[in-house]
């Protein structure tokens, strides 16, 4: 199995802050993590390759000092890594990136799954999986919480929904998307440790994974943010004390003013 | 088609057949024909040295935009069904439709796939469809990405809407993806706000970014359809109005548009969780405060008072107290609902960004600094063990 996973280097949200002036992110001195959710995507993709064999190669389009979360990646069990960073990449939206991607992915050669998480912390889309699906042609679960088989070049998988989860069956090469119930990601090991560090990340430009400028970065994406704002913060309200009875009352009483029950 | 085959130059040498990724070309008396279900436009076989002749050229997106744009009218929504039943959203999604399309003075139509749901048009021609475009196949009873993301690829090139909305759901967000990557447009995810610039007379999607810590307003200028997903229970849902008329368009299934390699085995529905939580009004959530798993039943009783969904901090899941699909927060569920009961959870930002716009949200926290006390509409500060029973019982 040659398993690609996706993962995206993205700000811890505790400490997002915004140029007033460019009114885009300020990343100095803001803590960079894996995407939680890519976290579990490489987790699932390293289980696998433990099981049936082949090789983990994780992928990530991002400034020069998304390198750091590759080599985090194969800390914990990735055996290639691959960078995708050029200047023409800045400012793609979903569309774009995942045409980026997937390019990148085409040159890797044979792949047989390719896994990405739920969706970034930064952005929420959950686009760019879906995105990568079809720009390759490839068939997709999304929100799987567990993979159950796979055999004769077909994966099984639980896609988690409102009411319960569904059982899908698609052919390989497929796009998964994970959430958090599927495993629970390892620690680093002192072998892997040793490995991030000697690791080799390759690193491609645009043009190494034939992506036409055009349709990458700023120029090459249909969405535009015309504006980025705070938004007030959420004030406090009331605080009850006193007595356990007295305190529902209370609340009872204020929850029938506000009409709630 | 933008994908244009010289008939002149081309001599049928099939080379280009090979580099297409998608199955779209075929060799027809000779020539190279393209079939335009399946051709996604990504240009593979129009790049340079690819044909030997050059018989392919693939036209710009941009220069076509400039003058297809205009061509493109009315405000879709995809009206959402399981098993024959809309989901919440898909009202939510009229009646913010019907506002757009007033605006622009043109139509709502909804989009409606499956088995056997033709009785849902006239609930959506209620709620504010001007059309109702329905597909009826047994290859549509369950919702498969590919299958469903062809056919309505399909609708949007034929029909060429100007707005495209759709439920943030779990379907929507496998669906909708597809169709704007094999459209070629921008797609706005998550929007808790949408209106028309009355200057431009764009859409202007706003959506949450970074866990709700920043904003951010998205115009789809240059393409079309213009496309977001919708959050839940952040739009009042349409009111039917019996009396309101529309027309159905019924579309056939073309039955290459059913994807082979894809194929829904089962449908379970988890029965204790059969409250919705992204749907629910009300919900009670636990954390790491209520102690154990037999607490939750506590909280199952006050959401039955109350008429709500039980929901959980990771903490809580993390404990095997109850499933993750409870889970509020970055990692598990963004909910918005009229109120939020947090029982026994401090409020980490991690869980915030996945409650905190919720209309009302009500804390029990003994410990009156928790970060969730302090953004409460009504903190209640003190033991939950003995204020929870107490409000059950004084509720009753
Ligand atoms: C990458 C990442 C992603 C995460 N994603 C999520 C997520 O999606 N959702 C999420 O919830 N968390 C998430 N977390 C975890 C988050 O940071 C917190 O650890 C978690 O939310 C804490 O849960 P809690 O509030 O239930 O527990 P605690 O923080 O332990 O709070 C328990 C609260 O209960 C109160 N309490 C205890 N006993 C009583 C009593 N008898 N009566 C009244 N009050 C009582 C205490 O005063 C305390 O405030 C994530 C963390 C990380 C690092
Ligand atoms: N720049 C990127 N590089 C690599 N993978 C990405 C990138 N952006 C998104 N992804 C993948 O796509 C998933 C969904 O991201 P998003 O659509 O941004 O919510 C992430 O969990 C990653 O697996």
């Amino acid at each position: 199995m040659i398993i690609v996973v996706c993962i995206k280097q993205v700000p811890d949200t505790n400490n997002v802050r915004i140029n007033p002036e460019t009114k885009t992110l300020i990343r100095e001195g803001v803590e960079s993590i894996i995407n939680p959710f890519d976290c579990y995507a490489l987790e699932e993709g390293v289980r696998l390759k433990e099981r049936l064999g082949g090789k983990v190669i994780v992928l990530t389009m991002g400034p020069p000092q998304a390198e750091s979360a590759l080599r985090e990646a194969i800390s914990l069990g990735a055996d290639e890594a691959v960078l995708l960073s050029d200047r023409a990449f800045a400012g793609s939206d979903t569309l774009a990136t995942s045409y980026a991607l997937a390019q990148a992915i085409r040159k890797l050669g044979h792949v047989d799954l390719i896994i990405c998480g739920k969706q970034a912390i930064d952005g929420d889309t959950a686009q760019v999986g879906p995105g990568i699906a079809v720009h390759l042609g490839l068939p997709q679960i999304t929100y799987v919480r567990k993979i159950e088989a796979i055999e004769n070049g077909i994966i099984r998988a639980e896609r988690l929904n409102e009411e319960g989860y569904d059982v899908l069956e698609v052919s390989l090469p497929a796009m998964l998307t994970v959430v958090k119930e599927i495993n629970q990601p390892r620690i680093a090991s002192l072998k892997g440790k040793m490995a991030a560090k000697k690791a080799v990340v390759l690193t491609w430009k645009a043009a190494d994974v034939g992506v036409d400028p055009a349709l990458v970065g700023l120029e090459g994406s249909p969405t535009l943010v015309v504006e980025i704002f705070t938004p007030p913060p959420r004030k406090g309200g009331k605080m009850i004390t006193g007595e356990p009875a007295d305190i529902a009352g209370e609340a009872i009483r204020d929850m029938r003013a506000m009409g709630i029950v | 088609m933008p994908l244009i085959i010289d008939q002149e130059k081309c001599t049928g040498c099939a080379v280009c057949l090979e580099r297409c990724p998608f199955n779209a070309l075929t060799i027809v008396d000779n020539l190279a024909k393209v079939d335009d279900v399946t051709c996604t436009l990504c240009g593979a076989c129009a790049k340079q040295g690819v044909c030997p002749f050059d018989a392919i050229t693939l036209l710009r997106e941009k220069k076509e935009a400039k003058s297809g744009i205009a061509a493109h009218r009315n405000i879709w929504i995809f009206a959402e069904q399981k098993k024959g039943v809309l989901q919440g959203v898909v009202y939510e999604l009229l009646g913010k439709a019907r506002e757009l399309a007033d605006v622009r003075q043109q139509e709502v139509w909804a989009v409606l796939l499956g088995k056997t749901v033709a009785h849902k048009a006239q609930e959506l021609i209620a709620c504010g469809a001007d059309k109702v475009v329905l597909v009826e196949d047994d290859c549509l009873e369950f919702f498969e990405d590919e299958t469903y993301s062809t056919v309505i690829t399909r609708l949007c090139r034929n029909y060429k809407p100007e707005i495209v909305l759709c439920g943030a759901t779990t379907i929507g967000r496998a669906l909708i993806p597809r169709v704007a990557v094999q459209l070629k447009t921008g797609l706005t995810a998550d929007c808790t706000e949408l209106h028309i610039d009355p200057e431009k007379q764009l859409l202007v999607q706003t959506r949450p970014a970074f866990g709700g810590n920043i904003m951010a307003r998205i115009l789809c200028p240059q393409h079309r359809p213009q496309m977001s997903t919708v959050r839940h229970k952040v739009f009042p849902a349409a009111q039917p109005d019996s009396s309101r008329t529309g027309e159905i368009i019924r579309e056939a299934f073309n039955a290459r548009e059913k994807a082979n390699n894809a194929r829904v085995v089962d449908v379970i529905e988890i029965l204790e969780d059969t409250v919705n939580l992204t749907e629910a009004n009300i919900i009670v959530s636990g954390g790491r405060g209520i102690k154990g798993p037999a607490n939750f039943a506590m909280l199952h009783d006050l959401a039955k008072a109350v008429g709500g969904a039980v929901g959980a901090s990771r903490a809580a899941v993390d404990e095997g107290w109850v499933q993750y699909s409870h889970q509020v927060g970055q990692t598990g569920k963004t909910v918005n609902p009229k109120v939020y009961i947090a029982c026994g959870i401090s409020g980490q930002i991690q869980h915030l960004v996945g409650m905190q716009s919720s209309d009302v949200i009500i804390a029990i926290n003994k410990d009156p600094d928790a970060p969730m006390m302090k953004i409460a509409t009504l903190a209640l500060c003190g033991d939950l063990f003995q204020i929870i029973p107490e409000l059950i019982k004084q509720m009753k």
